[in-house]
């Protein structure tokens, strides 16, 4: 049970230290495993992006995080760290005080995780008397100082209103100050802008930024919008069917992409301004969880592939500043620039393919899908 | 009005065919009545109330090109491709196909054309019927329209359709459940080329999808459109994918058409300050460190519009004329449209 994707023993100063976090499914037809040996260590007041396609394990990662995990689904392995506190393991009351007053969470969907039945300031106030000892008036006091915090206008008679009357954007302003009501350590923010305008989504990414430099609290930010990790995050660490597979600086994860998916993910994203024909594309789509390839589960959709990637599960290893686990990386200098090192492989395959040129090299670029199959 | 240049036959192969365009729109509105019951009118002196969609809307799509409409949540590109498609009938307005407006054609008259016109939806699941096999989905333009007469014809034709998007003509006796996301949108791809259209209204088709199948959906439209001519309009809240497909892009708010212009122009030219606005909120993948314009408040409500110019409450260039004065559309050195005053009165 030794991944060493963390360094150093348990009490290293990290917020939250996930260490090889397994999540399983029973179902009748075996187990699924969703999350395979996942690491992930969090600093107080740092912001680390979790991306990847639907699917890839981000917002179950949260979920166990926060204790939310439903049945049938069950932590198989690895331990997760609160603030010096094992807390995978806790009684659901310990955890109920825990969740709310230390962690956070904002969702994607800001009607769902709103009582539409409570007036919006009823249930802050509720939040805020659930885990402080204000009274109610105090209480009221909070939360609208809450609210005018994130910008919601005339919070004074707001606060008595439903959710219904307020407007998408405006709602996950009212979830953000109900996770952030009592100044959580932790937030875990799942998907919290997809749902919104891109205008809106920028001024919720805004508030979100200031109001943990504000409050010194860390955020753990699940999405898949790769525009808005870019914007906000410290690290980010990239999920693939239910593995990670690089963990680094934010900078580098989006300019010098050290692993093939990763890179993939970057190019199909359509940037303003460029005028290509095609955007690069990543054939295929991500394994079910019943059909996790041997190996690393990239293989069958990477274009720099190889026998012992179809073999062997890859282990993280130093890359830059950050970790990969890819055999590309395997005995490579960490410092090699990742653009290089791409360019150099795919130069000995092509030179590997003329060699032994029996028949029509098959494609290798990530390119072209879709017209023939 | 004045159609005398797509009078012709556009289906004529010919150096002119591309300059015709094969949908006009002009002065489009359309307005839904969300008036209380009568009785709530007559006992609490309640007024009618209008929601104005589409509110006096202009473009042109030429033949082969892509036109991308954006827009935030409400401002009316949903009700506008709609309306192209004749699937809502205009308030006021033409909507000109090949130069046969298609407002007041009835159901018998529409018919012809509507094999012509096809649609793809966000969400493909909800556009399936999901007790059919997906090659009784695909074949049903086919059936509708009476395109081919024998089964075996039908088969091979979905067969044909099938391995175009990227799927295996076997995946025909599956159920749309079996497929994910992509492959979905794909089959709808399928669909909408079974009639062998002309044009095909895509309403946010990759907006469910994640980035590297929006890609995968993306290209595959764009080969599509190169190996059949298809013209396309293609509505999308993300403004980086409507940017990568569209050829011109107008650009939406309340339900009024702010700004047009060829895609390049617009990126690196924006006029109209909402246009400006949507392009900097935009979040930078390139990590320049750029400060974004904090960008104010929300679209109001189109059942109660602001006077004037439907942007000033959200303006940083709005005067006492733009709150009182719509402001008329003039037509930009880049080959665009504007309507504001500010760009009129070289402002901004």
């Amino acid at each position: 049970m030794n991944n060493n994707k963390t360094d150093g023993g348990t009490d290293s100063g990290a917020l939250l230290d996930v260490k090889d976090l397994r999540i399983e499914f029973p179902t009748r037809r075996g187990i699924l495993t969703a999350i395979d040996g996942v690491s992930l260590r969090l600093n107080s007041g740092e912001i680390l992006g979790v991306v990847g396609e639907s699917g890839a394990g981000k917002s179950l990662t949260g979920t166990a995080i926060t204790g939310l995990l439903e049945r049938p689904g069950r932590i198989a392995g690895g331990e997760i760290h609160f603030n010096g506190q094992r807390i995978d393991n806790l009684p659901a009351e310990a955890m109920r005080k825990l969740r709310g007053k230390q962690i956070g969470s904002i969702f994607q969907d800001p009607l769902t995780s709103l009582n539409p039945l409570y007036s919006v300031g009823r249930q802050l106030i509720e939040t805020i008397r659930t885990h402080t000892d204000l009274t109610p008036r105090q209480a009221r006091a909070r939360a609208i100082e809450m609210l005018t915090q994130v910008g919601i206008p005339a919070p004074e008679q707001r606060i008595d209103q439903y959710p219904h009357q307020f407007s998408g954007g405006m709602r996950q302003r009212v979830v953000i100050a109900l996770a952030l009501c009592v100044n959580p350590k932790l937030v875990i923010a799942d998907e919290p802008t997809t749902a919104l305008d891109v205008s809106v989504q920028a001024q919720i990414i805004e508030l979100l930024k200031q109001l943990c430099r504000e409050h010194g609290s860390a955020v753990m930010l699940v999405t898949h919008d790769m525009g808005v990790i870019a914007e906000t995050c410290d690290r980010v660490a990239v999920m693939y069917a239910g593995r990670l597979v690089e963990v680094g600086p934010v900078q580098e994860v989006v300019k010098q992409a050290r692993h093939p998916y990763t890179r993939g993910l970057m190019g199909s994203i359509p940037k303003l301004g460029d005028e290509v024909e095609h955007l690069v594309q990543i054939d295929g789509a991500m394994p079910r969880l019943s059909h996790i390839p041997k190996g690393c589960a990239f293989n069958p959709r990477c274009p720099y592939a190889t026998a012992r990637c179809r073999e062997e599960k890859p282990e993280f290893a130093q890359a830059g500043q950050g970790e990969v686990a890819c055999w590309l990386w395997d005995g490579v200098n960490p410092a090699t620039d990742p653009d290089t090192l791409f360019a150099e492989v795919s130069q000995a395959q092509r030179a590997k393919k003329q060699m032994n040129a029996v028949r029509p090299a098959p494609k290798t670029s990530v390119q072209n899908c879709g017209q023939e199959v | 009005m004045m159609n005398a240049i797509v009078a012709q036959d556009s289906m004529v192969a010919g150096a002119e065919e591309t300059a015709a365009p094969i949908l006009r729109v002009r002065g489009l509105k359309r307005h839904f009545d969300v008036s209380p019951p009568w009785l709530n009118r007559v006992l609490e002196r309640r007024p009618r109330q209008f929601l104005r969609a589409v509110d006096g809307i202009d473009f042109e799509i030429r033949k082969g090109e892509t036109f991308g409409l954006v827009g935030e949540s409400g401002c009316g590109k949903s009700t506008a491709a709609r309306l192209a498609v004749g699937l809502y009938a205009p308030s006021s307005g033409s909507i000109e196909f090949e130069g046969v407006d298609i407002g007041p054609l009835s159901r018998k008259q529409m018919a012809p054309l509507r094999s012509r016109m096809q649609m793809i939806f966000q969400d493909p699941y909800a556009s399936f019927n999901p007790r059919w096999r997906v090659s009784k989905i695909i074949a049903e333009p086919i059936r509708v329209f009476g395109l081919l007469k024998t089964a075996a014809e039908v088969d091979a034709r979905v067969a044909e359709l099938l391995t175009q998007v990227g799927l295996m003509p076997a995946d025909g006796d599956k159920y749309p459940h079996e497929f994910s996301g992509g492959q979905r949108q794909r089959i709808s791809i399928a669909r909408a080329l079974a009639s062998n259209p002309d044009f095909i209204v895509c309403d946010e088709p990759t907006s469910a999808l994640d980035v590297s199948v929006q890609a995968q959906i993306l290209n595959l439209m764009r080969d599509l459109q190169r190996q059949y001519r298809l013209t396309f309009l293609f509505i999308s809240h993300d403004l980086a994918v409507v940017f990568h497909i569209s050829d011109r892009v107008g650009v939406m708010y309340l339900g009024a058409m702010v700004e047009q212009a060829p895609a390049a122009e617009l990126l690196r030219n924006p006029r109209h300050p909402y246009t400006r606005m949507l392009l900097d909120a935009i979040p930078d993948l390139d990590m320049s460190g750029r400060a974004r314009t904090p960008v104010s408040g929300e679209v109001p409500s189109p059942i109660s519009p602001p006077s004037g110019c439907t942007f000033h409450p959200r303006c940083p260039h709005a005067n006492a004329r733009c709150s009182v004065q719509r402001p008329a559309t003039i037509v930009t050195d880049g080959g665009g449209q504007v309507a504001c005053h500010a760009v009129e009165e070289g402002r901004i």
